[in-house]
């Protein structure tokens, strides 16, 4: 048999957008490989009905476990003890932060070989192979493995959510060890949503910000531009600028923030790393503004100008403002 | 306390990275430096030993990577590191992540560290799990991707930001963190500490050293196994505007965006 072990993150009564994806792709890899796709879920009293639901992406049974929740160790337990219980050729996760530390762990757990970053698998004479973006997506690498599991870790939005409808899953309770380390994290507060409450997914326009803007203080010319564009315009920001507390954590585009697909994503400032491209490259029109003309976000946009974002972005807003009447 | 700090030597940014399409490693060759991601892992040991809740007794930078990483080791030292270890052994050239990390985590055994610190990843691999891996085989806590860390008895309080927002989890020591690039703002080594940076003890130790099973390590032994490389779908380049005169840039802006129905 060969049989797929999908993890499947969830959080407040619902499971990761990334980790539905995954389990469908999962289904569908079992389905080529001759086998099966389970998924296990790792929480304090995770809910039946929640647990069932993952039948309807492919899922065939679905493994539950009693841990502690949003830390990647206890889920190395638990998916380490489901594997070597199981039949279980593969482990498969959806892109984000815990299942790369959780593919990490268990590959070191079992000796497995990993592929991170993946953004397609397919199956060949029984194997998966995986394909994998290096060097600043210049390139392709393909990994299959040597060893017998195989761990496949997602890029974020890589795998296409498909409801299959075939129903609930049968759902099994798995009991696990925590191991010693595992139960030296202590989750204190989870989730914190820090900044505004900003609502950026309906906007037909987006003004991105980045570290380019050179202080808090820079976003006014964002959120200026974004103005001028009118009601259907918003602003949006990296993980830098929100770690440095510039910009509030709902407006993030990117791996572990907002996906977003605007008619106009407009970025000032942003050098276009992997984990920001990831939440908005399927934007219908990307336009950059950067004075490096090396900056990575160059290679993905439609529009690119080189230069000073504090030239030309006041002179863009009057122009629009102008344009717009 | 005793800090380890993983660090590594990556091609420098200016370099084009580039793939050997036969054995399919990173092309090496050209100017290399410290990884930058790895300056913030030393800031933080330094902030650590400074902020004096928990005295630190000493910093090691650690590497692993041919005879050229002791650059990378200088640099560290320079950076405020006390001494170094390289693990340096033809058996652990070309492992994947999984084999990388089982064998730092055999060279780190040895210095029995209260902290394991090292950079949110590395400026060519790109993996951000190379932490995840050490912790495993040391059988300690992780994190990954840490902006704030406080020390108190016997352990870290950390934040992250996370897939929903930002996490607060309390982690005993000895841990394994890694950290984001936003945890602080590295300092610039003097002069002084780069030119004492070569005097400073640092130890080249091979796989048999600190017992690594060398079946478990290397290109050949490593359980994913590279088959090919090709390149990406081709995407049509975009348009370039190069910003000499602003009116005239910004005029061209709109255009473009009054043709797609945007403004
Ligand atoms: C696990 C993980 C998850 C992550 N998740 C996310 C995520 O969800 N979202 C995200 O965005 N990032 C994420 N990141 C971080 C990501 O890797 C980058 O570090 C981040 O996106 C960089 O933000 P930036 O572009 O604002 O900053 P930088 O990379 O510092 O780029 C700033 C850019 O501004 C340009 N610039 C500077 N001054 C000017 C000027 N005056 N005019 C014009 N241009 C100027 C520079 O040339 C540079 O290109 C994640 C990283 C990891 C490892």
């Amino acid at each position: 048999m060969t049989n797929i072990l999908v993890y499947a993150l969830h959080y407040e009564g619902a499971i990761n957008k990334n980790s539905l994806g995954a389990v469908s792709e999962g289904a569908k890899l079992a389905a080529e490989l001759g086998g099966e796709a389970h998924a296990i879920l790792v929480g304090e009293g995770v809910p039946q009905d929640l647990a069932a639901s993952l039948g309807n992406y492919g899922a065939s049974k679905v493994l539950v476990a009693e841990g502690p929740e949003g830390l990647a160790q206890p889920v190395v337990d638990a998916m380490g003890a489901a594997i070597s219980g199981g039949d279980y050729k593969y482990a498969l996760f959806g892109g984000g932060l815990l299942g790369f530390e959780i593919g990490a762990g268990l590959a070191a757990r079992l000796g497995a070989g990993v592929a991170m970053e993946v953004t397609a698998v397919r199956a060949e004479g029984g194997e998966l192979i995986a394909e994998r973006p290096i060097l600043g997506d210049s390139a392709i690498s393909e990994i299959s493995y040597r060893s017998e599991v195989g761990i496949v870790i997602g890029r974020l939005n890589a795998f296409e959510i498909k409801e299959t409808g075939a129903g609930a899953a049968a759902v099994e309770q798995l009991s696990f060890e925590l191991s010693p380390h595992a139960s030296q994290a202590k989750m204190i507060t989870r989730g914190e949503q820090r900044g505004a409450d900003v609502d950026i997914e309906g906007a037909d326009i987006l003004v991105a910000g980045g570290r380019g803007l050179g202080k808090a203080e820079g976003f006014q010319l964002c959120e200026e531009l974004a103005g001028a564009f009118g009601n259907n315009a918003a602003v949006a920001a990296t993980r830098a600028v929100v770690d440095a507390g510039w910009y509030p954590y709902a407006a993030q585009i990117g791996q572990t923030g907002k996906t977003v697909s605007p008619k106009l994503y407009l970025a000032a400032g942003i050098s276009g790393a992997i984990q920001h491209k990831v939440g908005m490259q399927s934007s219908e029109n990307i336009v950059a503004i950067n004075k490096d003309s090396n900056a990575p976000i160059f290679e993905f946009s439609d529009l690119g100008i080189v230069g000073d974002l504090n030239k030309i972005l006041p002179k863009l807003t009057e122009a629009v403002k102008a344009k717009k009447g | 306390m005793k800090i380890c700090v993983l660090v590594k030597e990556v091609p420098d940014a200016a370099v084009e990275k580039r793939l050997n399409n036969s054995t399919g490693r990173m092309d090496r060759s050209g100017e290399k430096n410290l990884n930058p991601y790895d300056t913030h892992a030393i800031e933080a040991a330094m902030q650590i030993r400074e902020g004096g809740v928990a005295p630190v007794e000493e910093i090691v930078a650690v590497t692993m990577g041919p005879e050229s990483a002791v650059r990378a080791l200088h640099k560290a030292v320079s950076l405020g590191a006390d001494r170094s270890v390289h693990l340096s052994d033809e058996a652990v050239a070309g492992s994947d992540v999984a084999a990388t990390g089982y064998a730092l985590a055999q060279t780190l055994r040895r210095e029995s560290p209260d902290l394991v610190l090292l950079g949110q990843q590395s400026d060519d691999g790109e993996c951000y799990t190379i932490g995840a891996v050490v912790a495993e085989h040391l059988g300690m806590p992780s994190l990954t991707q840490v902006i704030k860390m406080d020390v108190e008895t016997g352990a870290l309080r950390c934040e992250r930001q996370a897939e929903y927002g930002y996490d607060t989890v309390q982690v005993s020591l000895p841990a394994v963190i890694s950290v984001g690039d936003a945890i602080n703002e590295p300092r610039y080594p003097s002069l002084k500490a780069i030119m004492g940076a070569k005097k400073k003890p640092l130890e080249t130790v091979g796989a048999a050293d600190v017992e690594i099973d060398t079946s478990k390590v290397g290109g050949e032994n490593s359980a994913a196994r590279w088959i090919a490389a090709k390149a990406p779908p081709a995407k049509a380049a975009g348009e370039i505007i190069e910003d000499e005169d602003t009116a005239e840039t910004v005029e061209k802006i709109v255009a473009w965006l009054d043709e797609r129905k945007l403004i």
